[in-house]
């Protein structure tokens, strides 16, 4: 077995396990830039769609000028692409984190990349909390953050979650060309391992495992989303 | 007269859109003492909606002063552009005074009754065992005790509705508006509902606001009415006064699917005996309020005029105590005969209105 796998996928075992240009090195990058990016560029995407949904003429507190601003910021990383955001941002990255080049310097782009595409699904998700429900909520009384965490966010809780699971897949596809800057990961070790060096069985296998992780994603967030919905 | 629970004073309602100023509510004032349970009857985009949220100022009027309980809500005059507004802090403990139910019931998907109940304590002073305990009595109230752990979606329409009143009097409220509350439910349930808002009106002395296009729930529970057309009162009085004198054409054809005259009238004038209306006939409609039910009148006619009354329809209802008649007759002798006998009803304060024959009288 271990011989007939040496001889059909010699340059997959060429990239050993651990090393720096391991296996194992290049999932737990790519799991690593997904995750933190995932946690401050959700965190940023839920506050603009927040914003956007809050602020908004229909909203619960509607403000023109905020709106505005929210809309905007948002429009504009969107129509700014990834690829050319990565080099742009250079010069920020490095302020936060010191260097512009590493995995963890890719998480700054990475947020930043992933966060308006995640505020306009919030954006869509909240709206579709029917505004009757929002206006049951402050006829009765409730505040300001009442209405936020107990009817917009709890109502629209398993939408959330779909959204998330969505933008947590095109974050993986973000990854995969944060190799750009030396950010590793799998989507690296298929370009730069694998498609550069016509090593053809190290692009599929890394690709295998990008679709391993995707279909994870997507199996645990429909579960969740199913699990809690009483609709 | 006591001071009215809510006083809605000149309240103008205006949406302005791009180039043109839309007005839902045009200079309306409406008062509405505690205790009473007030209908406000209209047409779709009549403008009731609208003027109800004025109370609880989910909608912000233009112009006008909404004073409820003795607390200025809001105060702007047109002409001198002074402007008073509730704090918003206050505004919101007053509105855990003012319950309000909804026609599609607006409860919280994702929570179950009990917890939708609960939401709008969150804010109570009560610790959290007197919370249940409140919650629990409320699911009492509304007979839906054993339905604590359902979400919304497991329940039907007249439970969701029951759910909706309850955590609408979580707080005591003081006022319950209804807005379209029963329109989306069978006739049955509806009855229902309404039954139990009459109950919650009597047995907590609980004001109710009551917006409906249905004169049939109005005619069900309600004292007073007032009828809404273009964003104006354009008739109010007592529940009795409105079926028994209505004014205005808007009023009576609200009057009429409630007490489907209209459709015997149809029904009736299809009958040969009134398409071929004999000569010496009048085909009349009665109408009579009150103690005048008590009287003999149709017997009086032929005994005292030689007219024949042939009662093709008839419909009594009881509004309120107060027996509200609709006949429908032929009536039939010698003109004079017959110009005498409506002369003679009319003394007795039945109103006679000629639907058909009787030109030459």
């Amino acid at each position: 077995m271990s011989t007939w796998f040496e001889q059909n996928f010699p340059n997959v075992v060429y990239q050993g396990w651990s090393g720096d240009t391991g296996w194992w090195t290049a999932i737990t990058q790519t799991i690593y830039m997904t995750f933190w990016s995932a946690l401050f560029g959700g965190l940023l995407g839920l506050i603009f769609g927040l914003g956007l949904v809050i602020t908004s003429p229909s909203g619960i507190a509607p403000n023109k000028t905020l709106f505005w601003i929210f809309d905007k910021v948002v429009s504009l990383f969107r129509a700014i692409p990834f690829i050319i955001l990565l080099a742009f941002i250079a010069p920020f990255t490095k302020l936060i984190v010191g260097t512009q080049i590493g995995t963890t310097a890719s998480l700054v782009p990475l947020s930043l990349g992933v966060f308006p595409f995640y505020a306009r699904q919030v954006q869509v998700a909240l709206t579709e909390v029917n505004a009757g429900i929002v206006e049951a909520a402050q006829s009765i009384g409730a505040s300001f953050w009442d209405i936020v965490f107990g009817v917009y966010l709890r109502e629209g809780r398993s939408e959330l979650i779909r959204v998330s699971t969505v933008t947590l897949i095109s974050l993986i596809g973000l990854t995969a060309m944060a190799g750009a800057i030396g950010a590793g990961g799998l989507g690296n070790m298929a370009i730069a391992y694998g498609y550069n060096r016509y090593a053809t069985d190290t692009t599929v296998l890394a690709t295998l495992l990008v679709l391993i992780l995707v279909l994870a994603v997507q199996i645990i967030g429909d579960v969740l989303a199913r699990r809690l919905s009483h609709k | 007269m006591s001071e009215p629970i809510i006083a809605l004073d000149n309240i103008t309602v205006s949406f302005k859109q791009k180039k043109r100023t839309i007005t839902a509510v045009n200079n309306v004032s409406v008062h509405i003492e505690r205790g009473d349970v007030y209908g406000i009857v209209g047409y779709s985009g009549a403008g009731k909606s609208t003027l109800v949220r004025v109370i609880n100022l989910l909608q912000e009027p233009t112009s006008g002063s909404v004073v409820v309980n003795g607390t200025t809500f809001f105060k702007h005059d047109a002409n001198t552009n002074d402007k008073i507004r509730i704090k918003n802090n206050d505004l919101r403990l007053r509105r855990q005074k003012i319950g309000m139910i909804f026609q599609h019931f607006n409860l919280l998907n994702e929570r179950t009754v009990t917890e939708n109940v609960a939401f709008a304590l969150e804010h109570s002073k009560l610790s959290s065992k007197e919370k249940a305990q409140k919650v629990a009595d409320l699911l009492a109230l509304v007979d839906l005790s054993d339905r604590a752990d359902n979400y919304p979606s497991q329940l039907s329409g007249g439970q969701k509705q029951r759910v909706a009143i309850a955590r609408a009097l979580a707080n005591d409220p003081e006022i319950l508006i209804s807005d379209e509350a029963t329109s989306a439910l069978d006739p049955k349930t509806t009855n229902q509902i309404l039954a139990l808002l009459k109950s919650l009106n009597q047995k907590l002395g609980l004001t109710v606001v009551l917006i409906t296009h249905e004169m049939q729930a109005v005619k069900e529970i309600a004292n007073k009415v007032a009828v809404m057309q273009d964003g104006e009162i354009i008739e109010r009085g007592s529940l009795l006064e409105i079926f028994a004198q209505p004014k205005e054409q808007l009023t009576r054809e609200f009057i009429e699917t409630a007490t489907n005259i209209d459709k015997a009238i149809e029904t009736v004038g299809h009958q040969p005996i009134v398409h071929n209306l004999a000569e010496n006939a009048v085909f009349v409609r009665l109408s009579y309020v009150g103690k005048t039910t008590d009287q003999p009148l149709i017997t009086r006619l032929f005994r005292d005029f030689n007219v024949t009354a042939n009662i093709l329809y008839g419909n009594i209802e009881v509004l309120q105590g107060t027996p509200v008649g609709s006949l429908l007759v032929i009536l039939q002798g010698t003109p004079q005969a017959i110009t005498n006998a409506i002369a003679a009803l009319n003394d007795n304060e039945v109103d006679v209105e000629k639907i058909k024959g009787g030109q030459s009288l």
